[in-house]
């Protein structure tokens, strides 16, 4: 019976443990969260959004041209990487054969996995060394990350697709291209969307690569992308490493700004990841 | 009766085009096949170009660095950019430290989140408390650093590292407390906060992935909910959670902005985890700005070379064993 009864507590501790762990793990969300809100919101303002950083030394400014340069260096980098990844998706799912699909796939999760600097340090040392930091070429090291993300979901939608729809274009004599073009792309648009949705979330916090592409730019908002551009993670880097609390405060306004954002779009890249993955699944 | 007619009205739709007509259609739709194949397989082909050339390029650039050091490099203690005498042990010894305490405390702690929203977790909560823990890996780790610096930092400084010093000072990992809290060991905690979340998101998903017979005959012999977990699912998820840790180690690893802001910079070694220190990754973003061409540059890169290599072999690793040795998907396949 004693026995019974140790095994029976050993159970309920290990139960107790693990939904402690998970409440950690909450915590710590909810701290961060927190945080972050409670130290950013008292600098938000009109002026914060619209107006550029102050110069050195001097109180206020915003970080309108950060905002600014951050925007446009993620379209940049989503227009590059949304149609090479969405194009690599299709080779994979409808025309390789598997001796060539499963190293393609192995080597795209890998580029998934490699650190975000050795690919800032690859993109510097392509379109850096020898010219200046510039816009395109931060992109460029946004989308190398972006790339492996939009593949990757574009490849699972195109798996849900049901095999009916596309046997049935096959049988009514409708050419591959056609098949592929007009009726398994359409009907896989939302998960494609919302996988992007998903990079442009991962991509807008992204400093490591941009630190060596695009990190030494003006205070005023800056459209030309052979400049570098100004943008949000490296003004909050830069901020946080300095020894003056008027521009922590800052920092933790920018934090606040980049957090809601990445935040929103992943949750909403969720959700609706969810519903087209159950209307596909029918 | 009706597929006939169907099959007559083609036919004859067929034979009203020309020839000529249709020979064209059917050539620009073997056109459309074959440029749709080239370009996705272009697009495909690229991704592995890119990988190539990461690795070239970055190889290329440290080429000075290996010449002058070879692969004393990797022992050497020395950074000094004056004397141009360049090693990486300081940066590989923050690396591993800084990433293998990480290891030590998100594995418990990732395992028994996926245990809890896989087996545990109240049907309504389920979802929220797992969208939760996700919510905090897509934290952007720029946020993370700020928040580690400015609040994580004091906090580790003035309770956590006296209260570890205190009541386990006679373990030489823990050290005199620092003043600041940036050190190894704050960055081992930010280090956790990133990767317990991808590590839980898999191993959920590998524990929902244990057959529903399996599970419920164990419990059928009559072992309790815990005896379950350790006699069946953890057994047969074994792979699988090897992999994810090995993903998550390889995130730790490469991580250079977090780390960055939270670490310090310097380059003891030594017992201790609470003094600063560097990694890899850190020492990288935080040098290559004031770095001199030449040298220093080419150091860095080598810095940068061994950091890819580790990535490379972390990541191949993981796909290894989730490719071949996960007896899950072998009996599903």
């Amino acid at each position: 019976m004693s026995r019974y009864r140790r095994r029976k507590v050993v159970n309920r501790t290990m139960e107790v443990v693990a939904t402690l762990a998970a409440l950690v793990a909450v915590t710590v969300l909810v701290i961060v969260v927190v945080s972050v809100a409670l130290r950013g919101a008292g600098a938000l303002s009109w002026d914060f959004f619209f107006k550029p950083q102050a110069l050195f030394g001097q109180p206020g400014g915003g970080i309108a041209n950060a905002l600014v340069g951050t925007i446009l260096l993620i379209a940049l980098a989503t227009a590059m990487a949304v149609p090479v990844g969405v194009l690599t998706a299709i080779y994979l799912t409808e025309f390789a054969p598997k001796r060539l699909a499963v190293p393609i796939q192995v080597v795209i999760d890998v580029l998934a996995g490699l650190p975000t600097i050795v690919i800032g340090i690859f993109v510097y040392a392509l379109l850096v060394i020898g010219h200046t930091q510039s816009g395109y070429a931060g992109a460029v090291s946004l989308a190398i990350i972006m790339l492996p993300l939009v593949a990757r979901a574009t490849q699972e939608v195109l798996l849900l697709v049901p095999s009916t729809l596309r046997e049935a274009s096959l049988a009514l004599g409708v050419r591959r291209w056609r098949t592929v073009v007009g009726v398994i792309l359409p009907s896989s648009v939302g998960g494609i969307l919302t996988g992007t949705l998903l990079a442009v979330a991962r991509a807008a916090g992204e400093t490591a690569p941009l630190l060596f592409t695009s990190s030494i730019f003006a205070n005023t908002v800056q459209t030309d992308v052979t400049k570098p551009l100004p943008n949000i993670p490296v003004l909050i880097f830069t901020y946080s490493e300095q020894a003056d609390p008027a521009l922590h405060e800052q920092a933790w306004a920018a934090a606040l700004v980049l957090m809601g954002f990445v935040l929103i779009a992943s949750l909403g890249a969720k959700a609706l990841l969810a519903r087209s993955r159950k209307r596909l699944a029918g | 009766m009706g597929d006939g007619a169907v099959r007559s009205a083609t036919v004859s739709a067929v034979q009203t085009t020309s020839p000529l007509q249709a020979r064209r259609r059917r050539l620009s739709g073997r056109l459309g096949d074959l440029s749709l194949y080239v370009v996705t397989g272009a697009a495909a082909l690229g991704s592995v170009v890119l990988v190539g050339a990461i690795v070239w390029k970055v190889f290329r650039l440290s080429a000075d660095s290996f010449h002058q050091f070879g692969f004393g490099f990797v022992t050497g203690r020395e950074w000094d950019p004056v004397k141009h005498v360049f090693g990486a042990l300081p940066f590989i010894y923050g690396t591993a430290v800084s990433s293998f305490v990480a290891l030590v405390i998100a594995t418990p702690l990732a395992i028994a989140i996926g245990l809890y929203l896989s087996e545990l977790a109240p049907r309504g909560l389920r979802g929220i408390v797992g969208s939760l823990v996700e919510l905090l890996a897509a934290i952007p780790s720029v946020v993370l650093g700020l928040w580690g610096i400015l609040v994580l930092g004091p906090f580790v400084a003035h309770h956590v590292e006296p209260w570890l010093h205190s009541a386990f000072g006679f373990i030489p990992l823990f050290g005199d407390p620092q003043q600041t809290g940036q050190g190894l060991f704050t960055a081992a905690l930010i280090l956790t906060i990133m990767i317990v979340p991808i590590v839980a998101a898999i191993s959920r998903e590998l524990f929902l992935g244990v057959p529903r017979e399996l599970e419920e005959g164990a419990l059928a012999l009559g072992t309790t909910r815990w005896e379950m977990v350790r006699g069946v699912i953890l057994p047969a998820t074994r792979s699988g959670i090897a992999a994810a840790l090995i993903l998550g180690l390889g995130r730790a690893l490469g991580e250079a902005i977090a780390v960055t802001q939270v670490i310090g910079g310097g380059t003891r070694i030594g017992w201790s985890l609470f003094p600063p220190a560097d990694t890899l990754a850190s020492k990288l973003a935080s040098s290559y700005q004031g770095a001199n061409p030449g040298l220093e540059i080419s150091s860095l890169l080598y810095l940068a070379a061994i950091l890819l290599v580790i990535g490379l072999i972390a990541n191949l690793l993981a796909q290894i064993i989730v490719r071949r040795f996960d007896p899950l998907r072998g009996a599903k396949a």
